[in-house]
């Protein structure tokens, strides 16, 4: 399995409202709400924590399900998002740079 | 149930703000008849002041942030607010006249991301619109900002306020605003002066102009829908909200004043005594704005136009009582309709001389 990092998108808009997140894309103002187990894989795309270190650690722990069927879940949610622009997914983390650290705030 | 709805009815649950219109400033680089702002500085809240209270909306939950006037343009630190509310991810928009935007400052909105500008133009004509705003040439600028704007990629909506001036230019503001692709807004509402003061009110276009807007298809989507006569009212509506001011939605004066909305100015708070927080949850008028029901309101919980019926309590409070009609909304739900509302029943718009005056809370900071 080659290792995904994933890092939020400073463009689009959002806010977290109860225990979801409420996303605006900024390519074509498409309007997403994030439900609970997204919400804390959006919040945990600080572009260094490997993917599937975010599904153990976030998402397992949380809930009830096999690590294996979480990591393809996350997958695709995150190859998704991408696709609007709320994310990027990484090859490889993000080196240390302003970028970095603004996104692990 | 569309996502906007859904989340506007979670944001209710929740009692969250998820809209605030932020002024931030009243000072103007045009003088349009039809204001209702005073245009001096009676000391605008600081660029730090503001940093401050965009950290307590984002803090609060808030999501689409308006900024608007006045004219924003006219802070020097305009696109530095505006630097921070993006970095708070806060969804943009902004309303301006768009004379100070040239290509440097559209190009500066779009690497921000802003969502969205609005921009007035009251005529396709310069001598009207010009007329209007009282500065000759602003037509030629702010349409010159449109296009800027517009040759960035920006999202631009056109709002043309509808007055007796203007009555008979909808049709040539629409027109431009399809030639420059731009979106178009008709709105036929002039609002009392924020201190109550009435004399704008003579510039609202009159009952003839109105119904000829209500039934030009070109305005209204579905004319026989829009002016057919309202459904029976039910529970659901009798148990429902008038609108959003002060329950999922707020406006904040250039001096840190909150109010439910921008045409609602009952004072709840100053974000410069109070965090925002503390007033969103705390403010007894805010409160009492929220206990207000369909049911609860004098004249109109009995009218056949509950349900459908435009009515701003806002503007009720500034006819004298927040839980009475709004004359201007009666007018047009006749007008739309041919249907008397329960408050032309009542005598309630031939009683109505002059509008109340309301409290300032505005203050100079020191």
């Amino acid at each position: 399995m080659t290792e995904k990092y994933i890092l939020r998108s400073k463009a689009i808009a959002a806010r977290i409202l109860g225990d979801e997140t409420i996303i605006m894309s900024a390519t074509d103002s498409t309007l997403f709400n994030l439900s609970e187990v997204g919400t804390l894989i959006w919040q945990a795309a600080d572009g260094q924590t490997p993917l599937s270190e975010i599904v153990t650690s976030k998402i397992c722990e949380e809930f009830d399900v096999a690590p294996e069927t979480a990591y393809e879940d996350a997958l695709a949610f995150v190859e998704k998002l991408s696709q609007y622009g709320i994310l990027r997914v990484l090859d490889h983390p993000l080196k240390e740079t302003a970028e970095a650290s603004a996104a692990k705030s | 149930m569309s996502l906007m709805a859904e989340l506007n009815q979670k944001a209710l649950r929740l009692g969250a703000p998820l809209s605030v219109h932020l002024d931030l400033t009243y000072r103007c680089n045009e003088r349009c008849e039809h204001c209702y702002l005073n245009h001096d500085d009676l000391g605008e809240m600081t660029t730090a002041e503001i940093h401050r209270v965009l950290d307590e909306l984002a803090e609060a939950g808030v999501f689409f942030l308006t900024l608007s006037g006045g004219e924003p343009l006219v802070r020097d630190d305009c696109f530095e607010i505006i630097e921070r509310a993006r970095a708070l991810l806060f969804n943009v928009k902004l309303k301006t006249n768009a004379i100070l935007i040239k290509e440097a400052e559209a190009r500066r909105l779009r690497k921000l991301r802003v969502e969205q500008v609005q921009i007035s133009v009251y005529s396709h004509r310069p001598e009207v619109h010009d007329g209007i705003t009282k500065v000759r040439g602003s037509l030629q600028r702010t349409l010159a900002g449109v296009r800027a704007l517009k040759s960035q990629g920006l999202k631009v909506t056109i709002a043309n306020v509808l007055m007796r001036s203007n009555a008979r230019d909808g049709a040539g503001v629409q027109a431009l605003a399809s030639e420059i692709g731009a979106h178009y807004t008709l709105d036929p509402t002039i609002t009392p002066m924020m201190d109550g003061h009435t004399g704008v009110l003579r510039h609202r276009v009159s009952a003839d102009e109105l119904r000829q807007v209500f039934r030009n298809s070109d305005l209204v989507e579905d004319v026989e829908s829009f002016c057919a006569p309202p459904p029976a009212v039910d529970d659901d509506v009798r148990e429902g909200l008038p609108c959003s001011a002060g329950h999922t939605a707020c406006y904040i004066s250039p001096y840190g004043e909150v109010y439910p909305c921008v045409q609602f100015p009952l004072p709840c708070g100053n974000v410069r005594e109070q965090k925002f927080s503390e007033i969103w949850r705390g403010s007894p008028q805010l409160a009492e704005v929220r206990s207000i029901r369909g049911k609860d309101l004098t004249t109109c919980s009995s009218c056949a136009h509950l349900g459908t019926c435009t009515r701003c309590p806002g503007l009720a409070y500034m006819e004298g009582n927040m839980r009475g009609p709004s004359s201007a909304d009666c007018e047009k739900s006749f007008v739309r309709t041919g249907i008397e509302t329960a408050g032309m029943l009542a005598g309630h718009m031939a009683r109505i001389r002059g509008l109340v005056q309301i409290e300032s809370s505005m203050r100079v900071a020191n």
